[in-house]
């Protein structure tokens, strides 16, 4: 079985997934971002290397921030960007999800930015495209189901190169709803591949994925415990429909056992970054005495974020 | 038509017959093994020598898609695929649409199976009128419609106080009922085995309790109602081991494995394979091997096809929205080969599993055999020859099978039907 995301060359062809992606593409996507942070600072912020190139945001599922960033990054490499919101078009008139892709192939698209509900779409329009020999269409995973949000995980570990510098010497604790995040995936995988030895998920049984670790991360369910220590805090988002009903009571509940407050925070590192993929909800997860205080890094992951998405598309379809 | 099978290697596990030897076929039963019937002049010979002349198989599970889904399939060309694949007795879940609940249907459906003139078909009713779980279904009349058993196929019974009642009256008649271990609830949103596999994919999980807690239930059910239980589609090492404990109470059960779940596991799902979205789903490693050493060991009674034939737009999708099933027609007689290859299983015991087994849960007594007197659906396969299963080879409608691709042991040569020759020659 081929590796999807990558080509006959071992090169980047789409990005799906960093699970199973090399230590040196995942380094060479976070070297080829730190030039691109600058560009922001210059007055005119943009750079051509995607000039003639369209981009289509496919997004069946909602979102601004995700999609916006993707945005800004592509126009900042002068690609023509087009925002298509399936979930209220094609979709809904019954239209299959290969029948729109072909579509937009037929448009001449030069790369479909994705985000589905479903675990595993961004895969089938990548074996789709290859099936019909468009190798020079690409693929980039914006968010698929439970399953992987690369690109946050890479904009995490730029983060967290930013600051830490070094990854082999870090213990990293990811908190809050495992099971449904597909950013918990994302960052666990890159992790483990950049050398961290030690990675903690911190969460109730219901929210952790049965096996969560076999893939390479220590499970711990007391807060206190697993914050002991820790170098990088990565809070997760929970949703609100998951917070009232079988999985959990109440996010009152959530936020007294399992929320970032300064005193729990008081025992990882004095040094510890505090980092959310965002949107927060301050008082369940985060409080906002950390969300806004010293050790909170999330804005800069946003930053950072545009910077890493550049990096991504202009690997993938630069001149 | 009188036929004589020359020279062929008789596999009839129900007769514990493994030799060479000829088989003599007049009006569509078998006449004779071994030495001629006085005054037999054969119409026809067969040369069968390097073949092997078994019963034709009996498949547990082959949904024909009609009435209701014909776009995915049809009687005719599942019909045809049962005769490339040997298989000459099907049981049909009742998971049409309509469901099989109404006696008119079913005595449709063996109409136009009989104008076909292929494979005996076994409709297995619904257990409850369109398998919701609320009303009985007519068991007697459609008893004389020509059902075998009752069964909810994959849909299960949510109120366990119809599933009790639905027991006992089928056992008032002692009605067979066959039943797969789901717990609605546990099952429901879930696509993958609840496992490493599905956590690193991110695919809603189902987990191994969803089958246990079903089976237990099943179990108590039966045991104080009497009914006369066959479980179908194990999947997981624990639901076995329940079964196992069950017999050694006493209990009279029997149970099936599909081929996918007796040779894949979830990690066979790869890259969203939406040709793995199965159900029960496909599970561990381990649950495999123990399945694998349940059914040679014989405390799984029988191997199907699980045939499900789902057209490409089904599968074309990302995996939790894709159609579960696959194709399997084709594939039951490789598959049992590979199995008994791999497990160093004699020919005679694995076919056992696919012909007089089987026979024996559907309650066949005129086929399954070669006795004499048997009705003649015979199977002629070269064990030796490699087939490779791809789209085109497929004569079923439904292209899809996580086996696309592979090379598998034994080609059907020839199939015969009530002595008549229905494939190959």
């Amino acid at each position: 079985m081929l590796n999807p995301q990558l080509n006959k060359h071992g090169e980047l062809q789409h990005l799906l997934t960093l699970d199973g992606l090399p230590r040196d593409i995942i380094n060479a996507i976070l070297d080829t971002a730190a030039p691109f942070t600058e560009v922001a600072e210059r007055e005119v912020k943009k750079l051509p290397l995607l000039r003639g190139k369209s981009i289509f945001n496919l997004f069946f599922e909602n979102s601004t921030r995700t999609r916006t960033t993707f945005e800004i990054a592509a126009k900042r490499l002068s690609a023509d960007v087009v925002n298509l919101n399936v979930s209220t078009s094609s979709t809904a008139k019954g239209e299959s999800l290969l029948d729109t892709v072909d579509n937009l192939c037929a448009m001449q698209a030069d790369m479909f930015v994705v985000r589905h509900a479903a675990s595993g779409a961004p895969f089938l329009i990548a074996q789709h495209l290859r099936a019909n020999g468009r190798n020079d269409i690409h693929v980039v995973n914006a968010g698929d189901g439970r399953h992987a949000h690369p690109t946050q995980g890479l904009l995490d570990m730029y983060t967290i190169r930013h600051y830490k510098q070094d990854f082999t010497g870090l213990t990293v604790a990811i908190v809050g709803d495992v099971l449904h995040s597909r950013v918990a995936r994302s960052q666990i995988c890159a992790l483990t591949t950049l050398g961290v030895p030690e990675v903690r998920v911190i969460g109730p049984k219901t929210l952790l994925p049965t096996d969560i670790e076999k893939m390479g991360v220590r499970v711990f369910h007391d807060m206190r415990e697993g914050l002991r220590g820790v170098d990088v805090v990565m809070m997760l988002r929970l949703q609100n429909e998951r917070m009232n009903g079988a999985l959990l009571p109440t996010p009152q509940e959530f936020y007294k056992v399992w929320g970032l407050t300064a005193e729990k925070l008081a025992l990882a590192k004095p040094d510890a970054i505090v980092m959310h993929p965002g949107p927060m909800n301050r008082g369940v997860e985060i409080d906002s005495a950390v969300a806004d205080g010293a050790q909170a890094v999330i804005l800069p992951q946003v930053t950072f974020g545009i910077a890493v998405r550049m990096a991504v598309m202009s690997m993938l379809a630069g001149q | 038509m009188k036929i004589r099978i020359a020279n062929g290697r008789v596999i009839d596990p129900a007769n514990k017959t493994d030799r060479i030897a000829d088989v003599f076929i007049a009006d569509g039963k078998i006449a004779a093994l071994g030495s001629s019937p006085d005054g037999f002049c054969a119409d026809r010979t067969i040369d069968a020598e390097g073949l092997v002349v078994a019963p034709g198989l009996i498949d547990l599970s082959a949904r024909l898609r009609e009435p209701g889904f014909e776009y995915r399939a049809t009687l005719e060309s599942e019909m045809d695929a049962a005769m490339a694949g040997g298989v000459t007795s099907l049981a049909i879940p009742p998971d049409t649409d309509p469901a099989l609940d109404e006696p008119g249907l079913v005595e449709m459906l063996c109409y136009r199976a009989k104008k076909l003139n292929r494979a005996h078909v076994y409709p297995v009713a619904a257990l409850t009128l369109g398998l919701k779980g609320e009303r009985l279904s007519e068991m007697a009349e459609l008893v004389e419609a020509g059902c075998v058993a009752f069964s909810q196929a994959n849909v299960p019974i949510v109120d366990n106080t119809v599933l009790m009642r639905a027991m006992q009256y089928a056992a008032t008649f002692d009605f067979r009922v066959w039943l797969q271990p789901i717990a609605p609830f546990l099952s429901r949103g879930g696509y993958a085995h609840d496992g490493e596999v599905a956590t690193r994919l991110g695919l809603p999980g189902i987990p191994v309790a969803a089958e246990t807690v079903a089976l237990f239930t099943y179990l108590q059910l039966a045991r104080v109602t009497g009914a006369r239980l066959h479980i179908t589609r194990l999947s997981s090492a624990e639901g076995l081991q329940l079964i196992d404990q069950a017999r050694a109470e006493g209990m009279d059960v029997t149970c099936d494995v599909s081929i996918n779940h007796l040779h894949l596991s979830d990690m066979d799902i790869g890259y969203f394979n939406a040709n793995c979205h199965l159900v029960p789903p496909l599970r561990s490693q381990r649950d495999r091997e123990a399945l694998c050493r349940g059914l040679t060991e014989g405390r799984i009674n029988a191997l199907c096809s699980d045939h499900t034939p789902v057209d490409d737009d089904g599968k074309l999708t990302p995996f939790s929205e894709s159609e579960a099933g696959a194709t399997g027609l084709e594939l039951l007689l490789p598959l049992t080969l590979k199995w008994a290859e791999r497990a160093g299983l004699p020919l005679i015991d694995a076919l056992a599993r696919v012909t007089s087994d089987a026979a024996a849960i559907i309650g066949i007594t005129k086929a399954g055999h070669l006795s004499p007197g048997a009705r003649a659906d015979v199977c002629i396969f070269d064990p030796q020859a490699q087939v490779c299963i791809n789209r085109d080879s497929l004569r079923s409608q439904g292209k899809n099978t996580p086996f696309l691709g592979v090379e598998l042991p034994g080609k059907v040569c020839f199939t015969l039907v009530e002595g008549q020759l229905m494939f190959g020659g």
